[in-house]
């Protein structure tokens, strides 16, 4: 194995980390992160070294994990029970008026300066239920616009924007019990 | 025309991160959390939530091991 190789092979494990974060299935993430590197390997003198390496494996990952993602369309959309609950009806009373005033979180750097809150953000886009937590992540991280999304995932887009809905609204509640609510981390 | 309940105002809030919003939305979002005490802070933890996936993102697309620090 030359350096290249040695160096492409190393990043493995962090590619399958986010690879897994998108897809939220192992054998898929398996196969999108084998495809990058075997591109990877099969073009060197496309890396040229004029951004990180693992930016570029990255980039091409992305691709890999959308073609994942339309290859398992079907699977990839199968709703949970938890996809479909709604959170609305916990927030607002009959009026749609704010059962609780949201809590204020404070000044954003002070939560984004600590490692740990990334953890906790990690867990909580974990949780997402997972045909949410795709189209969320292909949002969010594949920085895909919304008519992308529907097309990959084969799904109308009133469809997403509930699934988009649901997920902000999961997360924000996942980052209030688990970060804000917690002692001494919030913003004094 | 331009009245809308806080759940409303959620709703056209989330759907504002992923299309742009019409004209009268716009609006009565606006009016809206000029005179709400609740609303405008949901707007800053939706701010504060797009925010900190984008650095999270940037975190592992990149060779750093740790947040950006500042």
């Amino acid at each position: 194995m030359d350096d290249f190789a040695r160096a492409v092979e190393a990043l493995r494990p962090q590619l399958l980390r986010f690879a897994r974060a998108q897809l939220r299935n192992d054998a898929w993430a398996e196969d999108a992160v084998s495809e990058t590197l075997l591109a990877a390997l099969e073009k060197p003198q496309s890396f040229g070294g004029r951004s990180q390496l693992k930016t570029w494996l990255v980039g091409i990952l992305k691709h890999k994990v959308v073609d994942q993602l339309r290859r398992h369309q079907r699977e990839a959309t199968v709703f949970t029970p938890d996809d479909a609950q709604d959170l609305d009806d916990g927030l607002f009373g009959p009026n749609g008026e704010w059962r609780e005033l949201p809590v204020d979180w404070g000044d954003p750097e002070h939560a984004l300066r600590q490692a740990q809150f990334f953890d906790v953000l990690e867990a909580c886009v974990e949780h997402l239920p997972p045909a949410q937590g795709r189209a969320f992540m292909m949002r969010e991280w594949l920085d895909l616009e919304t008519d992308e999304i529907c097309k990959s995932l084969g799904i109308t887009s009133t469809n997403l924007w509930v699934m988009l809905h649901r997920a902000r609204l999961r997360l924000r509640e996942c980052l209030q019990a688990n970060w804000f609510a917690a002692d001494g981390t919030k913003a004094v | 025309m331009f009245e809308r309940s806080c759940k409303e105002v959620t709703r056209l809030v989330l759907a504002g991160e992923d299309q742009r919003l019409g004209l009268v939305d716009r609006l009565a979002v606006r009016l809206h959390l000029r005179a709400c005490k609740a609303c405008p802070r949901f707007v800053e933890q939706v701010a504060f939530m797009r925010l900190a996936m984008r650095r999270w993102r940037a975190y592992r697309e990149s060779d750093e091991a740790a947040p950006p620090a500042t």
